[in-house]
């Protein structure tokens, strides 16, 4: 459980919300929406222990995240507005890379897996990420998803300049995630095509 | 659950960096090139001079060798701020200057080294004999690694800042002034005669404190560069 108390962010002389609460369970998905600029990637920021709340807490499983970032670090899969791939690793390295460095299980077979999971072929596993485009540069960003098993996810818009196949891809894994009890929070300016039973909307208003 | 043993992570980032460094030779030849050119052109232009050339030596190879590991510092964490690399890393569940030693280990690996290798050479050309070169070639190999730790600091204070090029210099110089100043020295009075141990102990005790300090420094400055 995912825990915000009265949260308030300010940044510069701009205070951007506060006292904002929300409690996700697990097996939720809470959609983050807003205007651009209302501080929606700064609540993420937040929430991955970046920026430091100007006041409240965030609690996971009942403890403030900033008395045990090691432990809540191991507990989260982040995909941020930026990649996080190496232009000149190939898709398979990025992976392998990346999902070894959080400890993820990740060898030759399960990253090819994931990879075509995330629907990229596979030739493209082995060529550097600079040929790719946008969108499957992202893919292979999101292909971490499928390695992780780790109950919290947070995504920051997930779904930009992804294709329609995709979107449903990942829509897909993140209803998986769900089902097996995961919590995720989702900064987007899209509906998630999930049963609204399973979305929590959180609007931030700037 | 799914946390990578601190050995694992180390080797993880030192791994992914030495990879990457594979990839772009061309970078990593220029520092080297730029090493060997700066140190060939004194030469050139004192005079052929062998006295002259012996006394200034190990003073320009030293100067040499900093300037080129201050050209490197802005790979250290520039392209992985940029790309988003260096907030997976900070996500990663071990000590944060744990991970900045790995990074800072790939970085001497990758410009260090080959100046303390390449060192002896460059030497011959200023007509050091045989003991000056073992004491440079020594005090580089304790001096390079200081200057990455340093540097270290300072590249990641300068992140997202325009210009950074500039001002990583000048925040960095200044600290460089004892390593530059004992690693010279080392070789200077080795061959005045009176051994390099001073100034060598000197150098070894600067690596220490810069080990000790500089991974907690470049976290914190790591940690506000991404608020």
């Amino acid at each position: 459980m995912l825990q915000a108390i009265t949260l308030s962010c300010l940044r510069g002389d701009r205070r951007l919300f506060s006292n904002l609460s929300v409690t996700v369970q697990p097996g939720t998905l809470l959609a983050v929406v807003g205007e651009n600029g209302s501080g929606k990637t700064s609540l993420l920021r937040m929430l991955l222990g970046f920026l430091s709340p100007e006041d409240g807490a965030i609690l996971w499983q009942g403890q403030d995240i900033r008395e045990q970032r090691e432990q809540y670090c191991a507990q989260l899969t982040y995909v941020g507005h930026l990649n996080g791939i190496k232009d000149d690793l190939t898709a398979m390295e990025n992976l392998d890379l990346s999902a070894s460095l959080a400890g993820d299980h990740c060898d030759g077979p399960v990253a090819h897996a994931a990879l075509e999971a995330v629907g990229l072929r596979h030739q493209m596993h082995q060529l550097p990420t600079k040929v790719l485009s946008q969108g499957q540069k992202r893919r292979v960003a999101l292909a971490r998803l499928w390695l992780s098993t780790r109950p919290l996810w947070l995504l920051d818009e997930p779904f930009t300049s992804l294709d329609t196949a995709a979107t449903g891809l990942v829509t897909e894994q993140l209803h998986k995630h769900l089902t097996r009890g995961g919590i995720a929070i989702v900064v987007t300016h899209q509906e998630v095509g999930l049963p609204s039973s399973l979305i929590q909307h959180l609007r931030i208003n700037g | 659950m799914n946390r990578p043993s601190l050995w694992e992570a180390l080797r993880g980032v030192v791994r992914r960096d030495l990879l990457l460094a594979m990839r772009r030779r061309s970078d990593v030849a220029m520092s080297v090139f730029f090493l060997v050119i700066v140190a060939s052109l004194f030469p050139l232009g004192v005079g052929p001079e062998p006295a002259v050339l012996k006394t200034i030596g190990a003073g320009v190879l030293w100067v040499a060798a900093l300037l080129a590991c201050l050209l490197s510092l802005g790979r250290v964490f520039t392209a992985d701020y940029l790309d988003g690399v260096l907030e997976q890393m900070v996500l990663i569940a071990q000590p944060l200057p744990v991970l900045v030693v790995g990074k800072v280990f790939a970085h001497w690996i990758v410009s260090g080294l080959p100046v303390v290798l390449l060192s002896p050479l460059l030497g011959l050309q200023f007509g050091l004999n045989g003991e000056a070169l073992g004491v440079l070639v020594l005090s580089l190999l304790l001096g390079t690694p200081t200057l990455s730790m340093i540097g270290a600091i300072g590249a990641a204070l300068v992140l997202g800042v325009r210009g950074s090029g500039l001002l990583v210099a000048l925040l960095v110089l200044p600290l460089y002034v004892p390593v530059l100043i004992f690693g010279a020295g080392a070789v200077t009075s080795s061959m005045a005669g009176i051994g390099g141990e001073a100034n060598l102990s000197l150098l070894g005790a600067c690596l220490v404190v810069s080990l000790f300090f500089s991974p907690w420094a470049t976290a914190a400055a790591l940690r506000i560069a991404l608020e």
